[in-house]
């Protein structure tokens, strides 16, 4: 096959075009108008009049070069294919290790740890109602607990995804014992894939019930203290994901959390930082609804976008800092508790067109999401699932194989111009800190998730199983998978042991080290807080002693709710 | 009811994911009814307090994770507080054993996933109506 030249315009174009119209119109009657999540109007047909390989240098380019809309790195899944990265997390440490390591059997090659609810709340285990524990991640509260939870990984062999809120204990830990196992820090890998305060301050509120201003803080001397430590360390995750399933429409979350990344690169640079050195560690993290086309054009579209911001607001000249990294997860709104084996197939189309979008790394959901923390075998499956798409299917045989697609690249664009919009909403409001502060984000949010659920209780939206083909009597039996009273009871015996054993004027000095850093100006010369947490994960001192700490230091905050 | 419904929407223990019960208070207050909506996190005692300077008829949490867990305590605490009249649904991942469990307890109703506006909007009016007509009989 030889590449043919482009000829525009095109002979005949415009009347057939005509011609088709009126047959399209003759047939269909009263056409429906049919608009995206995100509010793009969609055509029943796209043509070499909604895009043209006339601006094929200045819309795509090649793969790894400006605009880096076909992808971020020269060879894409074909080079590489993604992390396969489960987000698992459940009962005791001994749990998760068993867990974690039939999953890598079954062909994951990537960490990434969900601690308990408590800890994203700065609880240790002793300080909660114990039937809560365990219930929604893995209880880690000391660097023994992560030493459980690895036990006979080599952590510095694969991607350690950490799953770790503010202020970042669980890397603070991974790194404490790669010390005592004698795993140089260079070698250590992976992500800080929950780093995202302000996210968790608008969306989700998991975090420690810190201060915003005290949040600012932490992150900022966790990226500095990681792209001086720990070189193979993303120590920002931007998460678009809790945005989405917080409610913003795919546009919106792509945008908000574009505007955060802004914030986070902005606070860098004021803390002295360059954009060279910070940027290529910045990752992020988003949701793939089942909205296909949209999902894998949002994609495309802000990947478009964050090279454009950095070069030009941030003036980073070395490539690699050029590059939009992400993490996606399937979306978990979008599965249903009714006939829930469909999910399988919810997984399968939302994780192609995250694939299709060019991610470096996914979790696809379990079936059983809806219903409980997943089980094995629906865990099995969500595996299986990616084991599928990735090497069965041959979809990682081309490089961006949608792009050129008249409708996929009119539909970049277009997701691209309401993205846009997004940003200048927020940089009009002073930037993603202040419009946080002032519930902006929280409104746009709450907005599109009411307008979301109007369109499904009116049947806009079809969800099969909830408002459509409904099955009577189908419903499944919810079971839920509970850790075992024993095995948290010794757990927690265990830790008090721990606290018991240690070294307490160590502790003492490590937690006033701590404290020190933290009502230092921020910036000063050896008072960095992440570093003084690594030292204090080191001395034994526990998740709950460091995160009480800082919030007697830095201030008690609470999330900002519009409703 | 000469007084519209009053109905207090919270979410208790640790879980904040608030996307359910946020659009579960603007079709409540779309339905004429007067809600009091606090954001997660709230304690036990957060909630009794607030259901007593409120007074209100139906108590609705949101439960995502394994909140619900702790909602046992919420309807001990109530009583103690003498507001067993007080009607406490609750809306969200509640697996079968412990929507029996719940039952049991004392809560009026569990909203599984896929419930619809009206279901949960006529529920909860009625439950209100109960919970009133309850309340001047004590």
């Amino acid at each position: 096959m030889s590449e043919r030249p482009v000829q525009l315009p095109l002979p005949n174009f415009d009347a057939a075009r005509a011609e088709w119209r009126q047959a399209y119109d003759d047939q269909i009657g009263q056409d429906r108008e049919v608009r995206n999540r995100s509010g793009v109007e969609i055509k029943p047909l796209y043509t070499a009049a909604d895009w043209n390989d006339g601006r094929y240098m200045e819309e795509l380019g090649f793969p790894g070069q400006v605009p880096m809309t076909r992808g971020i790195y020269p060879t894409m899944h074909r080079g590489r294919t993604w992390s396969q990265r489960q987000l698992i997390g459940f009962g005791t440490p001994d749990d998760y290790n068993q867990r974690f390591r039939k999953i890598l059997d079954a062909g994951a090659n990537a960490s990434n740890l969900a601690p308990c609810n408590s800890f994203f709340r700065g609880f240790d285990c002793d300080e909660v109602d114990p039937a809560l524990l365990g219930t929604c991640g893995t209880v880690v509260n000391t660097v023994a607990d992560m030493e459980a939870c690895y036990q006979g990984v080599d952590i510095g062999a694969i991607s350690m995804g950490m799953n770790d809120p503010e202020p970042f204990t669980l890397t603070a830990m991974l790194l404490a014992m790669a010390k005592r196992q004698g795993v140089p820090w260079s070698r250590i890998t992976g992500t800080s894939n929950q780093s995202d305060y302000l996210s968790h301050f608008i969306a989700n509120h998991m975090f420690l019930r810190l201060s915003l201003p005290g949040a600012r803080r932490l992150l900022l001397d966790h990226i500095e203290f990681c792209r001086g430590e720990v070189p193979g360390w993303n120590p920002v995750s931007v998460i678009g994901q809790h945005m989405q399933q917080g409610g913003a429409n795919p546009a919106e979350a792509m945008g908000l959390t574009l505007s955060t990344a802004i914030q986070y690169a902005a606070d860098c640079v004021e803390r002295g930082m360059d954009p060279n050195r910070f940027l290529p560690r910045f990752t992020f993290f988003f949701d793939i609804s089942i909205s296909f086309f949209e999902e894998l054009a949002k994609f495309r579209a802000g990947r478009r976008i964050w090279q454009r911001i950095v070069r030009e607001r941030f003036g980073a000249t070395e490539p690699k800092a050029w590059r939009f990294k992400f993490h996606a997860q399937t979306s978990g709104v979008d599965l249903t508790q009714q006939q829930p084996l469909n999910n399988v197939a919810r997984a399968t189309v939302q994780a192609m067109a995250g694939i299709f979008g060019g991610l470096q790394s996914l979790h696809t959901d379990s079936y059983d999401e809806a219903l409980n923390a997943p089980t094995e075998a629906a865990a099995r499956v969500a595996v299986a699932t990616q084991n599928i798409l990735c090497e069965e299917a041959h979809l990682t045989d081309v490089i961006d194989p949608l792009g050129g697609s008249f409708y996929v690249e009119s539909l970049t664009d277009e997701m691209e111009a309401r993205i846009e919009e997004v940003i200048a909403r927020i940089d009009a409001a002073g930037g993603m800190y202040l419009a946080a502060e002032a519930g902006l984000p929280q409104t746009i949010m709450g907005q599109s998730a009411i307008a979301h659920q109007d369109r499904i209780e009116n049947g806009e939206e079809t969800v099969v199983g909830v408002n459509k083909y409904c099955l009577e009597g189908a419903a499944e039996p919810v079971t839920a998978e509970r850790p075992q009273a024993e095995a948290m009871a010794a757990y927690i015996a265990d830790f008090q042991r721990f606290k018991d054993d240690r070294d307490g004027a160590a502790v003492d000095r490590a937690l006033d080290d701590l404290a020190r850093a933290a009502a230092a100006a921020p910036g000063t010369a050896g008072r960095n807080t992440f570093a003084k947490a690594v030292a204090a994960a080191e001395a034994g001192v526990t998740h709950g002693e460091i995160c009480a700490c800082l919030r007697r230091e830095l201030g008690v905050g609470q999330p900002l709710v519009v409703a | 009811m000469s007084q519209p419904p009053k109905i207090l929407v919270t979410k208790i223990g640790f879980d904040g994911h608030d996307r359910g019960s946020r659009i579960v208070a603007a079709y409540l207050r779309d339905a004429g009814m007067e809600v009091v909506y606090t954001g997660p996190w709230q304690s036990i005692d957060d909630v009794v307090t607030l259901a007593t300077q409120e007074d209100v008829d139906v108590i609705g949490v949101s439960s995502l994770a394994t909140d619900h867990l702790l909602l046992p305590k919420l309807m001990d605490a109530l009583r103690a507080a003498d507001l067993g009249h007080i009607k406490v649904v609750v809306g969200g991942i509640v697996p079968d054993a412990d929507a029996e469990s719940l039952a049991s307890a004392g809560v009026a109703r569990v909203f599984h996933p896929g419930s619809t506006r009206e279901d949960i909007v006529g529920d909860v009016g009625d439950l209100a109506r109960e919970a009133r007509a309850g309340n001047a009989v004590a």
